[in-house]
């Protein structure tokens, strides 16, 4: 490429030093690499998420007809979301637990809202592959630790959706959420 | 290779000829699978495995293109138009199970056709190059038969991609960033669906091309054979047409008599009924497998229990399924006995068919649920799994005493060797 056999290569090959042909050619490839690099970063930005997607980024949900002791499954990101109203008896068999033996250490305090401890709002996607563990509703299996079970590879959540057995590595996550009102929480 | 003794391509029609001038195409084709490339004689029926792995590509072109014609990326009628292809679209039910059994096949002859090559040492030098670009296809067959069974969206496509893509959410710090840009969202949605299918179109394209590359690189030094030893003289040789074009015509008819069986009469025998089942995002089926041909790689992902030091189980499982194929690029440093063939290794092939044996338990397993035994049995085989690449096999080949190799392959086809004897001699 540089070593161009041109016509007038004899005199400039005799030139020492930096010759006017190099710094055309460092030009021209250093153009052609930013405009390359350039062209680049929209191809690999294009496959981020989308505008529409980035849209859904809240919900709103009415807890009014959710008992001590039941749970729903609300969609957030069209992904879903646990929502469970805790009884005072899991709400003491979630603070009993030794939280520094656990995988991902959390108090129950630490996972819910001041003044809305009953209120347990977690994503319901397993932290291990993403699958939905199962327990939210009446009769589904819930695990060693009364929580969730995630049934594709074994994970176990105890009350305050805590991680305790099985592969995966964290606690099932608590999105960002705010009460709108003693009935109505706002999701992301 | 181009041995000496190879016929030459000598077109007898003026337009062959006049062809042959402007663009040797005719040539090139003579050279390469015609009666100008000379094959070892002694191939015996593990090496047809190759062509038929050529066949099965093809055969998922052709299926695969026809049915993107019928078929519309979108999750509101993915499944809809995979029904429709089922029951709408004239010949549309034999052309997806064609393809769907197809991807089946096409795993079938490449695992023949990768244990034939650990059998006999296809992957020494001097055809090291032919080996990385044979794992090179293996890699993107996984990804290409990952993203089509996503395809269809019914609730195995859906869960399979969740998983899979879940994966790459283990790396750390960039995981949960890099698995919402693979899927353009923060769960499989319209945007990974799409992108899927363009890159299932993609795929089987780049792969076609890394064949030829595979096939170019296999014809640098010419192909194994069953002694292992290289090609002494024009005895130890027959051209490739007509000789192995028969042969592999003979084994396409049986694999089509075997792969019709599967299309026509039980072409869901390898699949799951609940990829009937429209894709849900918020129900996830009671028990999720991928297809049987990612099953030991399965169960060794799932092999990963607990924390080891301090990388998460999660992690070590997703490195360990991956290091399980990567591993392959390294076999051709990893085994250092100069005897390629284990018909003349007899401890080596007998850690050979151990080695089947673990990744039919693995594959076993993988399919299972995640539960005891299994869990156990596939950390055992898992372990094993590794021991034999990184231990067995350079144990083996440093301390192996091998069995007398034959002088030549003619030697070991017809007891004596005349030819190459005098070629000796002068």
């Amino acid at each position: 490429m540089a070593e161009d056999a041109g016509i007038d290569t004899p005199t400039l090959a005799a030139e020492e030093g930096v010759r006017r042909r190099d710094f055309i050619n460092i030009a021209a490839v250093s153009a052609a690499g930013v405009g390359g690099l350039a062209t680049l970063y929209p191809l690999i930005s294009q496959m981020s998420a989308s505008e529409d997607v980035l849209a859904l980024s809240s919900t709103e949900v009415d807890l009014s007809a959710i008992e001590p002791g039941q749970a729903i499954k609300a969609i957030f990101r069209k992904q879903p979301v646990f929502i469970r109203n805790l009884t005072p008896a899991e709400i003491a068999e979630a603070d009993k637990v030794d939280v520094a033996s656990l995988r991902d250490p959390q108090t129950l305090a630490e996972r819910t809202q001041e003044g809305h401890e009953n209120w347990l709002i977690t994503m319901g996607v397993c932290t291990h592959l993403g699958c939905v563990p199962s327990g939210v509703a009446e009769g589904e299996v819930k695990g060693e630790f009364g929580g969730y079970f995630c049934p594709c590879h074994g994970s176990h959540y105890d009350v305050a959706a805590r991680i305790r057995k099985g592969p995966a590595p964290l606690n099932l996550q608590v999105p960002e959420y705010e009460f709108l009102s003693d009935t109505v929480v706002k999701i992301g | 290779m181009s041995f000496p003794w190879a016929n030459e391509y000598k077109p007898s029609h003026p337009l062959m000829q006049w062809m042959d001038e402007k663009l040797p195409l005719p040539r090139l084709v003579y050279n390469a699978v015609g009666g100008g490339y000379e094959v070892p004689r002694n191939l015996n029926y593990m090496y047809n495995f190759g062509f038929l792995a050529g066949l099965c590509l093809m055969i998922q072109i052709i299926t695969g293109v026809v049915l993107a014609m019928h078929y519309a990326p979108n999750t509101l009628v993915a499944f809809d138009s995979t029904e429709h292809i089922m029951r709408d679209v004239n010949w549309g039910w034999m052309l997806r199970y064609g393809h769907a059994n197809g991807a089946s096949a096409f795993f079938v002859v490449v695992y023949a056709h990768i244990f034939r090559g650990f059998y006999y040492g296809s992957y020494k030098a001097p055809r090291e190059m032919v080996w990385l670009l044979g794992v090179v296809i293996f890699l993107l067959m996984m990804a290409t038969a990952f993203m089509g069974y996503v395809l269809p969206w019914g609730q195995m496509s859906f869960w399979g991609a969740q998983v899979i893509t879940g994966l790459f959410s283990a790396i750390p710090l960039v995981g949960d960033p890099l698995r919402e840009w693979l899927l353009g969202g923060f769960a499989p949605d319209n945007a990974a669906l799409n992108r899927f299918f363009s890159l299932h179109f993609l795929l089987p394209f780049v792969i076609l091309g890394v064949v030829i590359l595979h096939i170019w690189a296999l014809h640098i030094n010419g192909s194994t054979n069953p002694t292992g030893v290289e090609v002494k003289s024009k005895s130890d040789t027959v051209p490739f047409h007509p000789y192995y074009t028969a042969k592999d015509g003979w084994t396409v008819g049986l694999f089509m008599l075997i792969y019709s069986a599967f299309v026509f009469f039980m072409p869901n025998a390898l699949g799951h009924p609940d990829n009937y089942i429209p894709a849900n995002p918020m129900q996830t089926p009671a028990h999720i497998v991928p297809e049987w041909y990612f099953w030991p790689f399965y169960a060794i992902l799932r092999a990963f229990t607990v924390d080891f030091l301090i990388v998460p189980a999660k992690l070590m499982g997703v490195l360990a399924m991956f290091s399980a194929i990567l591993v392959w690029f390294f076999l051709p440093w990893l085994d250092k006995s100069p005897v390629r063939s284990a018909k003349y290794r007899p401890l080596y092939r007998k850690f050979f068919w151990v080695l089947v044996l673990d990744v039919a338990i693995l594959a076993y397993c993988g399919g299972a649920p995640a539960e005891e035994p299994f869990v156990m049995i596939s950390q055992i085989a898992s372990l094993y799994y590794f021991l034999h690449f990184f231990v067995i096999v350079p144990i083996v080949s440093s301390i192996e005493r091998p069995d007398p190799l034959p002088f030549s392959i003619t030697e070991s086809v017809l007891g004596h060797d005349g030819q190459a004897a005098l070629g000796a001699k002068a």
